[in-house]
Parts: C-alpha cells; structure tokens; sequence
C-alpha cells in the first residue's frame, strides 16, 4: 500500500458499519496527495460514496481517522470541512429558488461573505450564467448537474470530491467537466473523483484507487497501473499466408489466425523495451515477411475486470 | 461562530415565507377574522365580560398563542424536514455549520415569522375590539419566548418525522387540542373544580395565562408561574435539541 506522510487527506484505518450491520468498508487506508486528481474506481455498492461522505462529515466512521490538511475531521471538523467542496451523487437541489442565490447560499454556508465576481465566473465556466435567474425546477437534468458543481465551488475549496460526476450526463457537459477540472488541477486544487466509468478514471486521474466491497484492492499511479497489469497485443499482417507456427518462433506467445495471414503475438507491458525488436528480429530471420504492423494494450477496463474477478 | 452560515439559513427561510406569503399571512388574518365572527360575535354576544373584560377582547391573547404555537411549529418542522426529505441537507451536514448555527438559523427564522404572524394577529384583533396592553415589555417577551420555544419543537419533530404525516401528526393530535383546551377561550376558572386541576396539567394554560396577563393583569395562574413554565419548555427544548445533535439522530447514519 502507497502511504505517504503529509498528503492532503490521510484515511487510517476507516470502516463503516451501518445501523443495519451491513459492514461498507473495511480499514481503508488511503492518502491523496496534494493537487491530485485521483479517481476512486469500483463497482456499484464498493463503498466509494460511503467513504467520501465520512470525509465530508456526513456519515460517521464506525472507526479509523481521517485527517484532511493536517484537521481530523472530528476533532477540527470546521477547519476541515472549510476546504472540501462536495458534489453529492444524486442531483439533490432546491426547487424553488435561483440559480443565483442557491448558490450564494453554499457560500455563505461556508461562512464567507458574498463575492459575485466568483459566483459569476464559476457560473460561466459551467454554462449556467444565462439561467442565474432561473428557478432551479426549470432546468434540465444535466443543468443540474452543473447547479450541483457550482455550488461545491462557490467557496473555493481546496479539496473537490466529485462523486460519479458524469453518470446519465451529456457529452458538452462531460467536456465541460473535463476541462474545469484540469484548470481546477492548474490552480492546484486536489481532485477526488468516483466512477464504475473505467474511462473517466483513465481519461482523467493521476492516480487510481481501485474498491470493491468495502475493500481498497490497490492503489496505483495510472500509468504504473497500466505498465503492470496490462497487456499488449501485437499483430502482423503476413505478406503470404502461414501453414503452421515456426519452430524457431515456440519460445513466444504467439497465436495464428485460421486464414494464416495474421499474427499476433500476447506480451506483458513489462516486456515491451528489448522484447519487441528481438521479436521481430526473430520474425524476419524465420522468414516471416509482414505487411502492416499493429499494436494495442488492455484498458483499465480489463485490468479492473481482472482484479475484481480475482477477489 | 459561523454568523454567514446562520444568515444565509435564516434568509433562505425567510424567502420560502415571502413565496408563500398567501400562506404565511392571509391565512391566520382570515381564520382569525373568523374566530372573531364566530367565537366574538355569537358567543360573545351571550357572555358578558370575563374578569371585567369584553370577551372579544379576552380572547385576543389566546387566539394569538393559538397561531404563535400552530405556526412555529409547522414552520421551523418543515424547514428542517424539507432538506432531508430532498437530501439537500447534506449541504448543511458537510458545511463548516456547528449544531447551534443550524438551529438559529432554522428555528430562528420560524421564531421571526411567528412573531410577525403575532404582531398581523393583533393588528387585525384591533379591528374588531379595543385592545390593552397593561405591560408590553412582558407581552413582547411571551411572544418571543413562546415563539423560540416552540420552533425549537417544530426542528424537533421537523428531525423526528420520517414522512409527511409525521410531521401532521403531533400538530394536529396533540398541539391543536392543547392549544384549544388551554385557556384560549374560557378562563379556567370558569371551569368545575375537577376540571380545573386537569387543566393545569395543560402546558398551553400556563403560556396563554401569562400573556393575557401582559394585556389585562389577570390571569389564571400566578404570572412567575407562566414564566417559569415558560423558561421551562425552552430549557426542555434545548436538552432535546443537543441530545439530537450529539447523537446525530436521524441525521448522520
Ligand atoms: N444508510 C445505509 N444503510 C445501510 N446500508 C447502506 C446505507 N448506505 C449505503 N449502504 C450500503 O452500503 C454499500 C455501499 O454503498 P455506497 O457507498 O453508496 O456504494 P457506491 O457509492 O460505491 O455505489 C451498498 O451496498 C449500500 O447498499
Ligand atoms: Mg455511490
């Protein structure tokens, strides 16, 4: 397990069982770097939206602690609670009021005095400054969606958590989000965002939490993650088709298409490097000749699959 | 003390009143208008005077406390029950917004509405009788006595309720009863003896009791009795409001 001193969330030993005994986590331990953009991944049930809501306050840890800049979250709930601006899951809004004064009312929540210049800008950047006189019940799903956003920035937190932020919304809206969160990592805010998307995860983070019933399987920087658990494929287009598999080929994982005119060689991403031109080096000598070349490596799909399936 | 976070609570209030304004003012001006047609015109018009006062005028107080208890309770009730109900209330949960702060905002705005409400109640009693305010100092601070205490309830029962009729239930089962069989229209010493000692079990006895007390000098019961009644239903409040932050009961799971 990756546990850093000194991140800016620091979850030791966490579990949560709730009233029903229903056990939602189990001792996570997780530390979330400053200005990070780190994606917790799971399935629905793992226990993603349990954790963060005892982060925000919301739900009380059955045990463990949570330290968020340095503040338990028990101990000095205010100042802790000041940095994280929370984007809830469900699209829970007012109905009644503007779009304007919901979110002026967060701000002021967070005990700071009215600042429109921010509002406005928060508001635009999210597409909603032409409706700030709309009445929250008149918008549309994805507006809401973007409402719920601007409330979490209305006082400028430190620490965003965006819980599935892009499930059942449009694709403006999705880039949208995208942006404002790599401007939102520029101003070196932390990013904690969680998906059962593999792509939002792979799209977005730095790093990736992978959870599954109440349990964090591992943490990993993207790109390790990837290197580790993903496969590659590689694939030759053969000039004239092949009967059988070269002898002088056995040493490599290699699979040979009915027709025989392609191929394709399974290989570890630990491998690539040396391997691939040693491979092909091989392939030539045995007078193999190839028209065309093609590689491709797993997602974090199918290493999620894989370790999901493994516990 | 996060004084923004009590504002922005309390002015969030404050906005749902002024959207429901028909709801919020005309309906006591006219159900008091008809209390004083029906209870004023055609009883009063058979009782003479109680303690030497017209019974239109008696009445007044009681009528006031009737609304003041009524409507603070279903306000500050559906304030607080509103959010949970929408889940909106995880806003204030993960806000830097102590429980103290929660509850001025909430129970504070449904406090200001009911001693506003008081105030058109009055304005409106005046149209139809003479009134008399022997000792306003002690007049203001029934109302707002009354009034906190009994929006403390209203969040009370507003974080109890898990569905609508829950939160009709205690208004309309033991409040309205409460309120009507409390001295608001009879003075309890009109009543037989027996009736009488049941009636001081009634709490609303002792808050109509001191209030008209503060218009007219007389009461049923000895007015440091209301008072301390009075204190005392704020001080109960109080003990359940903290026990329900200190657990977080039916907040926090
Ligand atoms: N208040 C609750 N009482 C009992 N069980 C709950 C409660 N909230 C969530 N759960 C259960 O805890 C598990 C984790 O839920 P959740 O954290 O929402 O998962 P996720 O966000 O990863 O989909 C689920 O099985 C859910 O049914
Ligand atoms: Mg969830």
């Amino acid at each position: 397990m990756l546990v850093s001193m000194g991140g800016i969330i620091e979850i030791s030993g966490v579990s949560k069982t709730y009233a029903s005994g229903f056990v939602a986590l189990k001792e996570i331990n997780l530390s979330i770097r400053r200005g990070e953009i780190f994606a917790l991944l799971g399935p629905n049930g793992a226990g993603k939206t349990t954790l963060i809501s005892i982060v925000c306050g919301i739900v009380q840890a059955s045990s463990g602690r949570v330290v968020v800049d340095g503040h338990d979250i028990v101990r000095d709930w205010r100042a802790a609670r000041s940095l994280i601006g929370l984007v809830p899951q469900e699209l829970t809004t007012d109905a009644f009021e503007s779009v304007w004064s919901t979110v002026s009312f967060t701000r002021g929540l967070f005990g700071l005095g009215s600042n429109p210049a921010h509002i406005e800008s928060v508001l635009r950047a999210l597409s909603l400054w032409d409706k700030r006189d709309s009445r929250i019940m008149t918008l549309s799903g994805g507006m809401k969606r973007r409402l719920l956003i601007a409330k979490a920035l209305a006082h400028e937190p430190r620490i965003l958590f965006l819980d599935e932020p892009t499930a059942g919304v449009d694709v403006d809206l999705r880039h949208d989000m995208w942006q404002l969160v790599s401007r939102l990592r520029a101003e070196g805010v932390t990013v904690i965002l969680t998906t059962h998307y593999i792509e939002e995860a792979e799209e977005m983070a730095d790093r990736v939490g992978v959870i599954n019933r109440g349990e964090l399987v591992l943490v990993r920087d993207k790109t390790d993650l990837l290197h580790e658990f993903g496969s590659k494929r590689l694939s030759l287009r053969l000039r004239s088709p092949l009967a059988e598999l070269p002898a002088a080929l056995a040493p490599w994982r290699l699979e040979l298409s009915p027709d025989g005119r392609e191929l394709t060689w399974l290989y570890h991403a630990r491998e690539a490097g040396a391997g691939v031109g040693d491979f092909l080096e091989r392939v030539r000598a045995a007078g193999i000749e190839f028209a065309d070349l093609e590689t491709s490596e797993s997602s974090l799909e199918d290493i999620f699959v894989s370790l999901v399936r493994e516990r | 003390m996060n004084i923004e976070a009590v504002s922005a609570i309390y002015r969030f209030e404050m906005a749902r009143a002024r959207r429901t304004l028909m709801q919020s003012i005309v309906s006591p001006v006219i159900s008091t208008s008809l209390y004083f047609v029906v209870f004023g015109a055609a009883i009063g018009s058979r009782i003479q005077s109680v303690g030497g006062i017209s019974y239109g005028s008696f009445i007044v107080p009681g009528l006031v406390m009737l609304s003041l208890l009524g409507q603070s309770i279903s306000n500050a009730s559906f304030g607080i029950y509103f959010p949970r109900f929408t889940g909106t209330i995880y806003e204030i949960l993960s806000a830097p917004v102590s429980p103290v702060e929660i509850v001025l905002g909430y129970a504070g705005a449904a406090a200001t509405k009911s001693v506003i409400l008081g105030a058109i109640i009055l304005a409106t009693a005046w149209i139809f009788v003479p009134l008399h305010v022997e000792h306003p100092v002690w007049m203001v601070a029934f109302l707002v006595l009354t009034a906190a205490t009994f929006s403390l309830f209203g969040f009370i029962i507003g974080i109890w309720a898990d569905g609508f009729e829950k939160l009709q239930i205690v208004p309309l089962l033991i409040v309205t009863p409460l309120t009507f069989l409390g001295g608001s229209f009879y003075s309890i010493d009109m009543l037989p003896p027996t009736w009488r000692t049941v009636a001081l079990l009634n709490p609303v006895v002792y808050l109509v009791s001191g209030f008209r007390w503060s218009f007219y000098g007389i009461a049923d019961v000895n007015v440091g009795v209301s008072l301390g009644m009075t204190a005392l239903f704020l001080a109960i409040a109080l003990v359940i409001v903290g026990w329900i932050f200190r657990t977080g009961y039916r907040l926090k799971t």
